[in-house]
This record gives C-alpha cells, sequence and structure tokens, in this order.
C-alpha cells in the first residue's frame, strides 16, 4: 500500500544536508510551511540556499531559520518588507548572499525546472540591471532576456488537504509558490493540515497530483506556528 | 503659484478609476494604485488581479471576519467576489506575462518622457531591492498606467528626460496621472491632457524635468 504519510517532522526532514537548495512555499505567511522551517531548524542542516518568494518576517519561519544561521544564500523576489529585520541585519553584515528575482521570472523557473525545461526567453528585466551578464535574443524583433530553471534538492510545501497519495489541494491564495514548488524539488515534502481518506479529494480538484509529492506531515491547527491569531487552519 | 488644489492621493485613485471601463482585468501596484479599489463605480465589474493568484478579489472584510487565507499582493486582507478565482503563483504571471491583463496601474520614482518606468530600486547602490512582481507588469500587461505625486517630498520633478534611478521597464508608460495633470506619453513625449483647475501650464512645466506638450489638451 502506497503511503506517503510520515509520523513526524524529524523523520521527513532526517536526511537534508549540509548545502542542500531548499525551496520553502508561501507568500509572506499565507501558505508557508512553519512547522517544516521549525523542523529543518531542529534538524541542523546548514550552509543552505533557501528559494522562496520573501526572506521572512518578524522572529518566525524564514527569519527564524536565518536568524539561527542556517541560511548561506537567498533566492527571492521581495527581501524587504515591513518586519524583515533579521534580513536586513544579516545581509547588510555580508553574512547572507542575495539574488533578486522578478517574481514571476521566479516562478517560471520553479515551474521549468518541474517541467524538465532548462532555459526560457522572458521580456522580463530587458534594460535593466537585472538583465546584466544575461544571454539575449530577438524574436519578432522583440528582445528577451535568457532565464535558466530553478531546481530545489527539498521542496517545503503547506496544502490544506492531502491524501495518503500525496495528492493535494490549497486553500485559497494559499496554494500560491506550494504547487510550482512542489514540482521542483528532488523531494517534495508537505506540511498538510489535514489527511482526508484515500477517495474523498475530487479528482477534478486536486491541484497536485501524488506523483510530485514524496512525504506528508500532518499538522493539525493546534500545533500550527503562526502569528496570525488562532492558527491558520 | 495659487489658485488651485491639488489632488489628495485618494482623488488621484477616483481620477483613474473613472478611465477604467467594465470588463477590464486590472492589477493594481502598492501605493495610490491601491485605493482604485475602493473608487471604481458601484455597479461597474472590473476583475481585479492579485499577484498571489486571485482574480476577482474584493474589499477588506470586516475585523471580525478576516480570513487568514485570503490576502492581496500587498499582505492586506481581502474578500472573494462572486466569479473569483484561485491559481498558483505559475498561472498567475502567465496571466501577467502572457499579456491577459488590460492594464496595470503602478506608483513610481520617475518615468521619463520615452516610457522609461523607474519603481522598484532607489539608488544604484541599494543592493538589495524588492523587485517584487513589477518587472513583470511593467512589460507584459496590455497597458501600463503610473499613479504618483508630481514631484517628490522635497520638489524634485519624477517626470524626467531620462531616468536617473535603476529602470523598472523601458518604453512602457502609457499615461500618467499625478495630484496635478493627467499626460500621455505619446511618440517620446508627455503630452498633458488634463490639468487640474487654477493651475497655469507655466506652473505645470515648473514642476517638470521636461517638455511637457499642450496643444492636444482636451480640457483646460
Amino acid at each position: 500500500m502506497i503511503d506517503k504519510e510520515v509520523p513526524n517532522i524529524a523523520e521527513a526532514l532526517g536526511d537534508v544536508r549540509d548545502g542542500s537548495t531548499i525551496m520553502v512555499g508561501g507568500f509572506g505567511s499565507v501558505g508557508q510551511p512553519d512547522a517544516l522551517i521549525e523542523g529543518l531548524i531542529a534538524q541542523g542542516a546548514r550552509d543552505l540556499t533557501i528559494i522562496a518568494n520573501n526572506a521572512g518576517t518578524g522572529m518566525t519561519g524564514l527569519a527564524k531559520l536565518m536568524a539561527a544561521g542556517h541560511v548561506r544564500k537567498i533566492i527571492c523576489s521581495f527581501p524587504r518588507s515591513a518586519g524583515s529585520t533579521v534580513f536586513e541585519e544579516l545581509f547588510s553584515a555580508g553574512k547572507l548572499e542575495l539574488e533578486i528575482v522578478p517574481q514571476g521570472t521566479l516562478a517560471e523557473r520553479i515551474r521549468a525546472a518541474g517541467a524538465g525545461i532548462p532555459a526560457f526567453y522572458t521580456a522580463t528585466t530587458v534594460g535593466t540591471r537585472l538583465a546584466e551578464g544575461k544571454e539575449t535574443r530577438e524574436f519578432s524583433g522583440r528582445t528577451y532576456v535568457m532565464e535558466r530553471a530553478l531546481h530545489a534538492d527539498v521542496a517545503l510545501i503547506e496544502a490544506w488537504r492531502t491524501d495518503r497519495m500525496g495528492n493535494c489541494i490549497y486553500r485559497e491564495s494559499g496554494r500560491n509558490f506550494n504547487a510550482v514548488m512542489a514540482m521542483a524539488g528532488d523531494r517534495t515534502v508537505v506540511q498538510s493540515c489535514g489527511m482526508v481518506t484515500l477517495g474523498m479529494l475530487d479528482p477534478e480538484a486536486v491541484v497536485t497530483p501524488g506523483i510530485f509529492v514524496d512525504q506528508v506531515v500532518v499538522v493539525p491547527a493546534h500545533t500550527q506556528i503562526n502569528e496570525t491569531a488562532g492558527g491558520m487552519c | 503659484m495659487s489658485g488651485f488644489t491639488p489632488l489628495s492621493r485618494k482623488q488621484i485613485a477616483a481620477r483613474i478609476a473613472q478611465d477604467i471601463p467594465e470588463g477590464w482585468y486590472v492589477n493594481l501596484g502598492i501605493g495610490i494604485p491601491t485605493l482604485i479599489a475602493d473608487a471604481i463605480p458601484e455597479g461597474r465589474e472590473v476583475i481585479l488581479h492579485s499577484e498571489n493568484g486571485i482574480l476577482g478579489f474584493g474589499p477588506a472584510p470586516d475585523p471580525d471576519k478576516i480570513d487568514p487565507w485570503l490576502i492581496n499582493a500587498g499582505k492586506q486582507h481581502v474578500t472573494l467576489r462572486p466569479g473569483g478565482s484561485f491559481f498558483h503563483h505559475a498561472d498567475s504571471f502567465a496571466i501577467i506575462r502572457g499579456g491577459h491583463l488590460d492594464l496595470c496601474v503602478l506608483g513610481a520614482f520617475e518615468v521619463s518622457a520615452n516610457g522609461d518606468l523607474a519603481n522598484w530600486a532607489t539608488s544604484a547602490q541599494d543592493s538589495a531591492p524588492a523587485v517584487g512582481g513589477a518587472m513583470d507588469l511593467a512589460v507584459g500587461t496590455k497597458r501600463v498606467w503610473v499613479a504618483t505625486e508630481h514631484t517628490t517630498r522635497d520638489g524634485k520633478p519624477k517626470l524626467v528626460e531620462s531616468c536617473a534611478y535603476p529602470l523598472t521597464a523601458q518604453g512602457v508608460v502609457g499615461r500618467i496621472y499625478t495630484n496635478l495633470a493627467v499626460i500621455d506619453v505619446t511618440e517620446g513625449r508627455f503630452v498633458v491632457r488634463e490639468m487640474v483647475p487654477g493651475l497655469s501650464r507655466e506652473d505645470l512645466q515648473k514642476q517638470t524635468g521636461t517638455r511637457l506638450m499642450f496643444e492636444e489638451m482636451e480640457y483646460a
């Protein structure tokens, strides 16, 4: 019987190695797999490259991972926002590498990795400093910049409901980067708000088919780590 | 300079809302553009897009009805209108980069007469600016309008001959709505279409970093 559920986060993240590239789903705090990030801190892998839209706020989630010294580099579109003090401090002290990627290019680079496409051309960044040093090419009289696929060793995802085969649905704007990153990790670990009996997810509504998912950890509402009052599940 | 009142940020937003027709799919940037959502006339169906995977979001909920799963790109809590939909980030930016949005309205540090937009990095030395979806929106949507104060807080022109700030995109801005005027960007020129009552052409020109064209102005 296929059963991708693992009993705890330590088992799911036990073999993450130093120097790994880790994708972290979410947009701001919505859809961010905070319990898995906590698990990564406990697991102890260092020298990590993190791919995420934001660089963390406050002292939870990504910010906590960075503050604990586990992150060497962050690839994101929006590092600075209200409360991104940990990022600011580490970056200005030269303790964190940063690669800024436009949000659409970030999503497409991740999608390309998941789809087996090594690179693609986009009009985004043409004529800006983010295109410096990148190959350009003209198609039908318009200039485009070449961008490469962005893979991860491990993708950390938050889903709303899953079944034992790893099929996932998401909740409202919590889908964001999660459904794309789920495709792009050599290994995809899902933090699920709830496991349902096989056959209960409407096949027409499944967003991430289980083929993209390796492990599922159920994190029920009362253990959700989140700044939002009342938790997210 | 006297005898005129600059528009407030809310009034700039309301002025822009007048020009958005029913049926358009629109993305609103952070700042003045966000205020446009509340200024769209009752009953006019304009579909708002948010980068984080929403079409058809509505106004902020009452504080006791906040849904923690439903935020817009500015990370503010919103609601979903009937007919709204959710999708993932790659589809959301396929909507943007594939040319499916009718309009995006963005803020600006500077706009040049050839339509270059600078709105993401505050200086060439800023090593960690937040680009977000600005570059994708600027090159991908059918129309780019800018909503901004006409000058910086210390009175420097934001409408300039060429941008000094790092560019977001080249030659993309079609129209600028400021607290003083509505200006089209046409064939490398700023063409004034509308000015606040009581403002003279000379006063507007003085607050602009490059030459304005007035001959096609519709209302004076």
